[in-house]
C-alpha cells in the first residue's frame, strides 16, 4: 500500500505542480507551519505545564517553557505514575488480549462472509457493519445489569483466588475483555472485509475445486495474504481500546476500584477542594497517551490506512 | 469464467452422491446439507457474530425492554408491567429539551466544521510538498490521544486566569472569558476542541479520495483554462461527495460519544449548564440518580438518532452492493 501511494502522489505531485517557486508557494507552507502550530501547542503546552514548579508555572506563559532551569521539576510526574502504574498494568491486561481475539474472530467473520457464497450472507453482513455504529449508551444499562447482577463473574470465579497470583480484581478484568472484544468485532470485521472483497475469487475456487476445505482454504491461502491487514488492525484496535472509557467507567465503577484503567484515573487525578493540579494532570495525561503515542509515532502509516478503511 | 467453476463443482458433487449410491435418500440430503457454503464457512461466522449479536443486539432489545418498566434500582426490574410513562415523562422534562437542542448543535456544527476543515487540509496537502508524510502524521496526531487526555489539555487552552486562548485574544484587548463557564460560550468551546480532534480524520478520508480522482481530470480542466480555484469547486468538490458522506457518518458518531470529553471536562457527568448533551444526561440519570428505566429512554433516544444517519447510509451501501 505505501508504495503505491509514493508513487500515485509523486505522479499526481508533478502532474498539478505550481510552477517553480512562487509567492503562493511561500503562503502554502506558511499555512502549513501554522497548521502545525495550531494542532501542537495545546499537547506541547501540557508538556511543559507538567515540568514547571509552581512558581514557574504563574512566572511564564502556559505555552513556553521555564525561564531557567530552577523551574523544572519532575515531581509530578513521579507522583502521576505513582497513581496511574496500577492503571497501566490493568488497562495492558485488557487491552492486549481483547485487540488479539478481536483480530482473529474480526478476520474469521469477513472470510465466513466474503469469499464463501451463500444466501443472506449480505443481511448477516449489514447486521455486523451496522453494529459499528451503535452508541455504547444505548447498551450500556444493560451491560451494567448483566455484569453486576445476573453473570457476577467475580463470585462465580471466586474458587480461583485462592491460588497464588490471582486477585478478584481479575474477574473484572475479565469481564472488560470479554466486553471490549465483542464491541471490537463489528469494525474489525470491515476492516478485513475490505481487503478479502479484493482477493481473486478464482484463485479460492480453483483450490476449493483442487479438494481443499474452507478451513484449509482460510489457513494456507487467506491467512497468509492478510497478515499485513492484521498489523493493521492490531494498531488501530489497540489505540481504541487503550483510549475507551465509558466501559471502564461502568463496568469498574470507582477509581478506587484494583481494576481501574488508566483513563480512569487520569479522570480523577488532582482533583481536590482548592481546584485542579493541572501540572499533575498533564503529566498523568501524557503517561497515560504514552502507548498509543508510541504505537502512532512508529506505525503513523499504518494508523493512518486503518483509518481511511 | 465463475459460472464454469460452480458448474463443475455440481458436476463434482453429483458425482459424489452417485459414489454413495443405495444408501437412504436422507444421508444424502443430510451429506449435500453439511456440504453446503453456510454450514462449511458458520465454524468462521457464527462464533463472533453470536458474541457481538449478543451484545449488541439483544443489550438493545433488553434497553428497550427497561425503559417500558418503572425500574429505579431496587430488587428486579418489573417486566410484566410496560408502559410509555418514561417516554412522556420526556416531554415534560425541561432538561431533555435543551440536552436534545445541545446534541443536534454539537451533531451538525461539529460535523460541518469538521469538514470544512479536513477539506482544506486535504487541499493544501494534495500536491508536490516536501514533509508531506510529516505534516499529515502530526494533523492527525490528536486523533490518536484519547478524549479524557485531549480533554486535559483544553481546559488548560480554555482556563480562565492563564488560558492561552485568553491570552491570544487579549493581545487583540478581547477577554477574557470564561469558555467552559459561561452556558453561551461552552458548546462552541467544546465544539472548536472536537474539531481540533478530529479534523485530521477527516483530512486523511478527503485525501484518499482525492488521490483516487483519475489525473486526466486535473489534465481536461486545465486545458479548458480554468483558474485552480474553478477547478476545484467545479470538477474536483463534487467528486468528493461519497468520501463526505461516509466520513459524516463517523464524524457524528465520534459527536455523540463526546461522553468521554464533557465527562474529564467537567469532573463528571454534570457538566456545566449548556454543554449537557443526551449522552451525558443519560449516565446521569441512571447511573447518578438511579433512575435506570428512564435512562434506558433516553438511551433508545440516542439509538434512534444514530439509526436515523445510519439507515439511509447502510441502505445506499446494501443496494449498491458496497458492504
Amino acid at each position: 500500500m505505501s508504495e503505491k501511494t509514493v508513487t500515485t502522489e509523486e505522479a499526481t505531485a508533478t502532474e498539478h505542480a505550481t510552477s517553480g517557486i512562487s509567492i503562493s508557494r511561500v503562503g502554502l507552507y506558511a499555512t502549513l507551519i501554522g497548521l502545525v502550530g495550531f494542532y501542537l501547542i495545546p499537547i506541547e503546552s501540557g508538556l511543559v505545564t507538567s515540568i514547571k514548579t509552581s512558581t514557574a508555572l504563574q512566572e511564564t506563559f502556559p505555552f513556553l517553557p521555564p525561564l531557567s532551569a530552577s523551574g523544572i521539576t519532575v515531581e509530578k510526574w513521579q507522583v502521576a505514575f505513582d497513581f496511574l502504574a496500577p492503571g497501566m498494568v490493568n488497562s495492558m491486561l485488557f487491552t492486549i488480549p481483547s485487540t488479539i481475539l478481536c483480530a482473529i474472530l474480526g478476520s474469521m467473520a469477513a472470510y465466513g462472509l466474503t469469499l464463501v457464497d451463500w444466501r443472506g450472507q449480505m443481511a448477516v453482513l449489514a447486521l455486523f457493519i451496522a453494529g459499528i455504529f451503535v452508541p455504547y449508551q444505548a447498551v450500556i444499562v444493560p451491560l451494567f445489569q448483566f455484569w453486576s447482577q445476573y453473570m457476577q463473574l467475580g463470585a462465580r470465579l471466586s474458587f480461583l483466588w485462592g491460588l497464588p497470583l490471582l486477585e478478584p480484581h481479575y474477574a473484572t478484568i475479565l469481564e472488560l475483555i470479554i466486553t471490549h472484544t465483542a464491541y471490537g468485532i463489528p469494525i474489525v470485521t470491515l476492516l478485513f472485509r475490505s481487503q478479502y472483497k479484493t482477493m481473486s475469487e478464482e484463485m479460492i475456487e480453483a483450490a476449493r475445486l483442487d479438494g481443499a476445505s474452507v478451513w484449509r482454504v482460510y489457513r494456507r491461502i487467506v491467512l497468509p495474504l492478510s497478515i499485513p491487514m492484521f498489523a493493521v488492525v492490531f494498531i488501530f484496535q489497540f489505540t481504541q481500546i487503550w483510549n475507551e472509557f465509558l466501559f471502564s467507567l461502568t463496568i469498574i465503577g470507582s477509581t478506587n476500584n484494583p481494576a481501574a484503567s488508566a483513563t480512569l484515573i487520569l479522570s480523577g487525578l488532582g482533583q481536590s477542594m482548592e481546584g485542579t493540579d493541572y501540572p499533575l494532570r498533564m503529566a498523568g495525561a501524557f503517561i497515560t497517551a504514552l502507548p498509543t503515542l508510541l504505537v502512532y509515532v512508529l506505525f503513523a502509516d499504518k494508523f493512518a490506512e486503518g483509518v481511511q478503511t | 469464467m465463475k459460472r464454469f467453476f460452480e458448474l463443475l463443482r455440481s458436476v463434482r458433487r453429483k458425482r459424489r452422491v452417485r459414489t454413495d449410491g443405495g444408501t437412504a435418500e436422507e444421508r444424502s440430503t443430510l451429506r449435500r446439507w453439511l456440504d453446503s457454503d453456510i454450514v462449511q464457512s458458520s465454524p468462521f461466522w457464527l462464533p463472533p457474530f453470536l458474541l457481538m449479536g449478543f451484545f449488541v443486539y439483544a443489550a438493545i432489545g433488553w434497553n428497550l425492554l427497561l425503559s417500558l418498566t418503572e425500574y429505579s434500582g431496587f430488587g428486579d426490574p418489573d417486566y410484566g408491567n410496560l408502559s410509555l410513562q418514561n417516554y412522556w415523562a420526556m416531554l415534560d422534562d425541561p432538561g431533555m429539551w435543551s440536552a436534545t437542542w445541545n446534541t443536534f448543535v454539537l451533531l451538525i456544527g461539529f460535523t460541518i466544521v469538521c469538514l470544512i476543515v479536513g477539506l482544506l487540509l486535504a487541499l493544501l496537502l494534495d500536491r508536490e510538498i516536501r514533509f508531506g508524510r510529516s505534516f499529515r502524521t502530526i494533523y492527525l496526531l490528536p486523533f490518536a490521544l484519547s478524549f479524557i487526555v485531549t480533554a486535559q489539555f483544553w481546559r488548560w487552552m480554555y482556563n480562565v486566569n492563564n488560558g492561552i486562548i485568553n491570552q491570544f485574544i487579549g493581545l487583540f484587548g478581547l477577554g477574557p472569558y470564561n469558555w467552559l463557564g459561561s452556558p453561551n460560550l461552552v458548546l462552541g468551546a467544546v465544539i472548536f476542541a472536537l474539531v481540533w480532534q478530529f479534523s485530521g480524520y477527516t483530512m486523511i478520508i478527503y485525501l484518499a479520495a482525492l488521490r483516487s480522482i483519475p489525473n486526466d481530470q486535473y489534465e481536461a480542466a486545465r486545458v479548458d483554462g480554468a483558474s485552480t480555484v474553478r477547478m476545484y469547486w467545479r470538477v474536483i468538490v463534487p467528486q468528493l461527495r461519497p468520501a463526505t458522506v461516509s466520513a459524516s457518518v463517523v464524524l457524528v458518531l465520534f459527536a455523540l460519544k463526546a461522553f468521554d470529553f464533557l465527562y474529564a471536562t467537567f469532573d463528571g457527568y454534570r457538566p456545566r449548564r449548556g454543554a449537557d448533551i443526551l449522552a451525558t444526561k443519560m449516565v446521569r440519570e441512571s447511573f447518578g440518580r438511579s433512575e435506570w428505566a428512564y435512562g434506558s429512554s433516553i438511551a433508545i433516544m440516542l439509538f434512534a438518532v444514530s439509526l436515523a444517519v445510519i439507515a439511509p447510509y447502510l441502505y445506499n451501501q446494501y443496494k449498491r452492493g458496497n458492504l
